[in-house]
C-alpha cells in the first residue's frame, strides 16, 4: 500500500477502527515486555551511580515519562495540523486520546522528580528551569483540555483545540530554552541525538528500553483511547451496531 | 485598505476610553497592592522591581485581552469585517495593533512612572523602557489567539488566562532579566534582543492564528 493511500484511508474512522486492532495487542505485548525487561534491568542489575547511590534509580521511570510527554505534545500539535489542513476527523480522536494521556504522563514526570530531587537537592519541588517547563507542558495540556470543555459543537471544539495545540507547539521550544537558560540546577540530558551519552552502556541500556517501551505503552494507550472514542462518535452507524450485533449472536 | 481599517480602530479606541483608561487604572492598584503588600527595601526593590513590574504589565494586557473582540463579536461588526474584507488577516492585524497602543504602547510611556513607584534606579528606566516596548507586541499577538478563541463563550476571563498566560513566559523571563541586568549595571542586550525576537515570531504567527480562532468563534454564534 503506497502512503498516498494509507493517507486517504486513514480518512475513514471505520478503516483506522479495523486495522488499529492487531496494533494495540501488538504495542501491547512489546510494552509489557520492554517494561519488565527495563523495570528489573533498571532497578536490579544497573549499577550504583558514584554520588547518588541507589536513589538515581528513579531515573528509570522519570525520564521516559518526561520525554514521550513531550512526544505527546508535539504529536497533537501535528495532528492538530492534520486537521486545520486536510480536516481528518481521526485527527480530532487523536486529539482528544492524547490530552488525557499527556496529563498522565506529565504529573507522573513531576511526582517522580520531585522524589528524585529530595535526597539529590534536598527539596521536593524546585523553581528548576525543566522543572518548569515540564509545569508549563501540563499547564498547555490543562488549557486545551478547559477549552475543549467549553465547546459543545464537536466539529468546532476539534478545530479551536487543533489551532491551540499548534500554537502551544510553535512556542514550546521558545518557552523550554527560555526556562532553562533562566535557572537550571538540573543535570543535562540523559538522552541526545547528537552526543554519546555520558553513562556507562550498563546505565543508559536498560534507560532506552525504558523509554522505547513507554513510547510503546504510549502508542497502545493511545490507540485504545481512539478505538473508543471511535465507537462512541460513530455510534448511530450502521457498521458499529453490526459490531455488537454480530458479537450477540455468536455468544449466544 | 490598511489605512482606514486602521482609522476606524483607532476612532473606537479613543471614543471607548474605559478599555484604555481601566487597564491603566488596574495596573497602578497592582503596584500599589505590592508595594503595600511587601514593603520593598533598597536591595530587594532592584532583585524584583523588575519581576513585580512585567507581572503586573502580563495581567493588565490579560485583562484588556478579554475586551478585545468582546463588543464587536456581540453586534455583529466582526462577521461583517471577516466576510467582506478582501484580506481578513490585515482587518484582524489593524485591530490588534490599535490594542498594542491602548496597552503595550502606553506602558512604555507610563514606564518612568511605574519605575518610581516600584523604586527602580534612574538609571533602569531607559532599558525598562525599551523592554516593554520590544515584549509587549508579543503580548498583543500571542494574546490575541486565546481572546479570538474564547471570543464565543460569554465567561472567557479564567479560560483565556488558562490559556495565554504560560505563552506569556519567555516574556516575562527575558524582560524581568533585562531590567534586572540594567539594575545591576550591565549591559542587557543580550534579553532585549531575546524579547525582539519572540515579538517577531509572534508576529509571524499571531495574527494568522487570530484569524482562524475568529473563524471559528463566529461559527459558534
Amino acid at each position: 500500500m503506497s502512503l498516498k493511500e494509507l493517507w486517504h484511508k486513514l480518512g475513514s474512522p471505520r478503516w483506522f477502527y479495523q486495522m488499529s486492532s492487531p496494533w494495540v495487542t501488538a504495542f501491547g505485548f512489546a510494552a509489557a515486555l520492554l517494561l519488565v525487561i527495563g523495570v528489573i534491568w533498571g532497578l536490579v542489575y544497573a549499577p550504583q551511580d558514584y554520588q547518588q547511590g541507589n536513589s538515581f534509580r528513579i531515573m528509570y521511570v522519570h525520564v521516559p515519562a518526561a520525554m514521550v510527554a513531550q512526544s505527546v505534545y508535539i504529536g497533537m500539535g501535528v495532528a492538530g495540523f492534520v486537521l486545520f489542513v486536510w480536516r481528518m476527523k481521526l485527527a480530532d480522536v487523536a486529539i482528544a486520546a492524547c490530552l488525557p494521556f499527556g496529563v498522565m504522563l506529565t504529573t507522573l514526570a513531576l511526582f517522580t522528580g520531585g522524589v528524585w530531587g529530595r535526597p539529590t537537592w534536598g527539596t521536593w519541588w524546585e523553581w528548576d528551569g525543566r522543572t518548569v517547563s515540564t509545569l508549563v507542558l501540563l499547564f498547555l495540556f490543562i488549557g486545551i483540555y478547559a477549552l475543549r470543555e467549553a465547546i459543545v459543537d464537536v466539529e468546532l471544539r476539534g478545530r479551536a483545540s487543533a489551532l491551540l495545540a499548534m500554537v502551544g507547539t510553535i512556542n514550546i521550544p521558545v518557552i523550554k530554552y527560555s526556562v532553562e537558560w533562566w535557572n537550571t540546577l538540573h543535570q543535562p540530558a540523559s538522552f541526545t541525538i547528537s552526543e554519546k551519552p555520558t553513562m556507562p552502556p550498563e546505565m543508559w541500556l536498560p534507560l532506552l528500553v525504558m523509554v522505547l517501551g513507554i513510547y510503546c505503552y504510549a502508542a497502545h494507550n493511545i490507540m485504545s483511547r481512539m478505538r473508543i472514542e471511535i465507537l462512541q462518535r460513530e455510534s448511530r452507524t450502521q457498521w458499529v451496531r453490526n459490531l455488537f450485533v454480530v458479537d450477540k449472536v455468536s455468544g449466544t | 485598505m490598511f489605512a482606514p481599517l486602521f482609522a476606524r480602530e483607532l476612532r473606537v479606541l479613543l471614543r471607548n476610553r474605559g478599555a484604555v483608561f481601566n487597564p491603566m487604572a488596574f495596573m497602578f492598584l497592582a503596584v500599589m497592592l505590592f508595594a503595600v503588600g511587601s514593603p520593598l527595601t533598597d536591595n530587594s526593590r532592584a532583585q524584583f522591581g523588575g519581576a513585580i513590574l512585567w507581572i503586573i504589565v502580563l495581567l493588565t494586557n490579560m485583562l484588556s485581552l478579554d475586551s478585545l473582540f468582546r463588543r464587536d463579536y456581540d453586534n455583529g461588526v466582526l462577521e461583517q469585517v471577516i466576510s467582506t474584507a478582501a484580506v481578513p488577516f490585515v482587518a484582524v492585524l489593524s485591530r490588534m495593533l490599535v490594542q498594542w497602543i491602548g496597552t503595550g504602547l502606553l506602558m512604555t510611556l507610563l514606564a518612568p512612572l511605574l519605575c518610581l513607584f516600584l523604586g527602580l534606579p534612574n538609571q533602569a528606566i531607559p532599558i525598562t523602557m525599551l523592554a516593554l516596548l520590544l515584549g509587549t507586541p508579543a503580548l498583543s499577538l500571542l494574546g490575541a489567539v486565546g481572546a479570538a478563541i474564547t471570543v464565543g463563550f460569554s465567561r472567557g476571563g479564567i479560560l483565556l488566562g488558562l490559556l495565554v498566560l504560560p505563552m506569556f513566559l519567555p516574556v516575562l523571563i527575558f524582560g524581568a532579566s533585562a531590567i534586572s541586568q540594567a539594575v545591576a549595571g550591565e549591559g542587557s542586550s543580550a534579553p532585549l534582543y531575546w524579547l525582539a525576537f519572540i515579538s517577531m515570531l509572534a508576529l509571524t504567527i499571531g495574527p494568522f492564528a487570530t484569524t482562524a480562532g475568529l473563524r471559528i468563534s463566529l461559527q459558534m454564534q
